[in-house]
């Protein structure tokens, strides 16, 4: 056990440290990109933007600016070149939107594409799943600023039934709290509840002919008894691993379009705005985050199944 | 199609058995006759993939529309300050600054946008567009894909190894966050001798978000049919690599193949709107659904059709592609053997 955690913690400090020198290089690799420009303003004398590269050490080696970097990263001392504020304090205050977003639409979709899923599974062929069938279907094609922009626009504008977006903190009002949040909560759910009931459905497809699915059948226990502890507590376990992976890329920026239509300025967004600006320090940041995440989360979700699965617990 | 040569393509032996089984078939009929069998008795599918071949005919038409029924171009701004219909002193933007909505004129048939441009004529033009780079963006991606995953399953060794590893660093980034990364480095500088702004950027960027996706399964399917006898006797046969990789390894790709080319076609049209909107895409001048729709939500709520329209066709088109795609899989690969990670 000893072992294998130190393994993964080795295969996540290098998937971080690659990921972060390819993003670093990448934004090296613009031509006009250069932040000591952007940082002088337009009507710098060539002095002072030699003064501000000096300054700044864009002059160094590219190693050197690179170690920097990290280094002020680590000390949460990194600021934006462009847009002046500290990212790891930008990063925190964007969080409870981003976490908030994630783990309440994170719930909606598992619970939701379990129910679904099941009984699609079930119904096969039938009428019921076919339906099912093709609502997944519709919820995997629809892009979510498209899908944010129908509802703010019909629910919001024209029913006035909720808010236009924003993000409201769960502390001082944990009414406007959850109003403001129904809305990106769903936009997001629908892509993962369409992919997630199609997962679950084959899986249970090729559980239920598992020969102790038949075996229990046969001791003569309810269908109701062999569907939830033999057969879904086997289907669960590739959903939970991909919820797992999901839920740290969304927290890692991944509900990109989700957090700028409802404007949640949430970690997402701060990404998104940073791109624009082509400021590379909260990109950086914003990325190994996420590598951080989907690494830490691929090792819980491990010992999980473990615990799901008896079969993995005697392997190891 | 129904074609299967000695060494050629039988994409799985066990697949075809249980698909003839109890079917009452001809004995000896081949798995692509089977698999056309399957997919012709899918109405579903086969009206989906009927609507997807519509909206590529009717997009392709463009010019035509434009031309010889609504009579403006895509990019025309011309009817802002006179009224476009003298009998009624419509104006295709108000004074007030409001698009007008469809009018079921032959001219903005679909409305207008805030810069007085016919809705349903950029439609057209903007879904050419949005095709055309999810065309491209597949075909690098398949392209890429099965070269890297060809050629790590088959060699395996370092150069799998270093493959491996460099799929799984693209994979580890979010999607649009790569995307939108490379998408704004590559519209800033370009790539090489092409401009920033041309469409091809966009679909390289997209092509390579998904490599992983497809070079992934590639691997692993190459990885068992090396052990397999043919390629054995192949071998044994004293063929060169290439020769096997190509005329014994790629023909048994090919069901996977087909099945990955529409799931990362309806993904590559919904990336490439979700980078449009972000910025990261499409430049102008240049029209895509995804322009549309970003350009029409800073008019909300005063001229929601130029969300609504554009919005619509996306769905429309990528719905008909998953749901053809869908079919497809289940004719090909009814066991599911190939599944995507999205």
């Amino acid at each position: 056990m000893t072992r294998f955690i130190i393994r993964r913690l080795l295969a996540m400090i290098l998937v971080m440290f690659v990921i972060s020198l390819l993003t670093f290089l990448l934004f090296e690799a613009i031509p006009n990109g250069d932040p000591a420009l952007r940082l002088a303003g337009r009507s710098a004398t060539a002095l002072e933007i030699q003064e501000i590269r000096h300054k700044y050490g864009f002059d160094q080696p590219i190693y050197v600016q690179y170690g920097r970097t990290m280094k002020n990263i680590f000390t949460g001392q990194a600021y934006s070149y462009t847009q002046g504020f500290n990212v790891l304090d930008e990063i925190r205050s964007g969080l409870p939107a981003t976490l908030s977003l994630a783990f309440g639409a994170g719930i909606i979709w598992l619970l939701t594409s379990i129910v679904v899923g099941t009984l699609a599974a079930i119904k096969a062929g039938r009428y019921t799943d076919r339906v099912l069938t093709v609502l997944a279907m519709i919820g995997v094609s629809f892009p979510p600023f498209f899908l944010g922009a129908v509802l703010i626009y019909f629910l919001g504008y024209k029913a006035n039934i909720f808010p236009l977006g924003g993000y409201v903190k769960l502390t001082a009002n944990p009414v406007q709290w959850f109003t403001h949040l129904v809305l990106p909560w769903f936009t997001l759910s629908v892509l993962f509840i369409g992919f997630y009931s199609r997962v679950l459905r084959s899986t249970i497809l090729d559980t239920i002919n598992e020969d102790y699915v038949r075996t229990a059948k046969a001791k003569g226990l309810s269908e109701r008894q062999v569907l939830i502890r033999h057969i879904l507590r086997n289907s669960l376990i590739p959903i939970i691993s991909l919820w797992g992976l999901d839920i740290a890329q969304v927290i890692g920026g991944g509900a990109i379009l989700t957090e700028s239509v409802y404007n949640l300025h949430g970690v997402g967004q701060l990404a998104a705005e940073s791109i624009g600006k082509l400021d590379i320090i909260p990109i950086l940041v914003i990325t190994m985050l996420t590598a951080f995440a989907v690494v830490f989360l691929a090792a819980v979700i491990d010992i999980l199944y473990a615990f799901l699965d008896p079969r993995i617990r005697l392997a190891a | 199609m129904a074609t299967t040569s000695a060494t050629g393509t039988e994409f799985s032996g066990e697949t075809a058995a249980l698909l003839a089984e109890g079917e009452g078939l001809p004995p000896g009929i081949g798995p692509w006759a089977l698999a056309w069998r399957r997919l012709r008795r899918n109405k579903t599918a086969l009206a989906f993939g009927g609507l997807f071949i519509l909206i590529v005919v009717v997009c392709l038409l463009a010019p035509v529309y434009s031309h010889a029924i609504a009579h403006i171009g895509p990019a025309d701004e011309t009817y802002l300050s006179k009224p476009f219909n003298v009998k009624t002193q419509e104006f295709a933007v108000s004074p007030t600054g409001i698009p007008i909505g469809p009018t079921w004129h032959s001219r903005f048939f679909l409305g207008a946008d805030a810069n007085g441009r016919d809705v349903a004529v950029r439609l057209l033009y903007g879904g050419r567009n949005s095709l055309e780079i999810g065309f491209v963006a597949t075909m690098i991606t398949m392209v890429l894909a099965l070269i890297l995953g060809v050629w790590s399953g088959y060699f395996r060794g370092i150069s799998d190894g270093v493959i491996n590893r460099f799929l799984d660093i693209i994979w580890a980034y979010p999607a649009v966050l790569l995307g939108v990364t490379l998408g704004t480095v590559l519209a800033v500088g370009g790539i090489g001798p092409l401009h920033g702004t041309a469409l091809l950027v966009p679909a390289i960027v997209i092509g390579i978000v998904y490599i992983p996706y497809v070079a992934k399964p590639v691997r692993g399917q190459v990885l068992t049919l090396r052990e397999r006898e043919f390629v054995d006797a192949a071998r044994q046969q004293g063929l060169s690599h290439a020769r096997i990789m190509f005329s014994e390894i790629l023909p048994n790709l090919a069901s996977t193949i087909i099945v990955f080319f529409p799931l990362i076609l309806a993904n590559a049209i919904l990336l490439e709107a979700a980078l449009t909107y972000l910025g990261a895409g499409v430049q102008p001048p240049n029209a895509s659904w995804g322009t549309m729709i970003s350009d029409g939500i800073s008019t909300i709520p005063a001229a929601f059709h130029n969300v609504l329209v554009p919005g619509i066709m996306l769905v429309l088109c990528v719905l008909s592609i998953n749901v053809f795609g869908d079919g497809l899989r289940d004719a090909l690969d009814p066991r599911a053997k190939v599944r995507i990670a999205h």
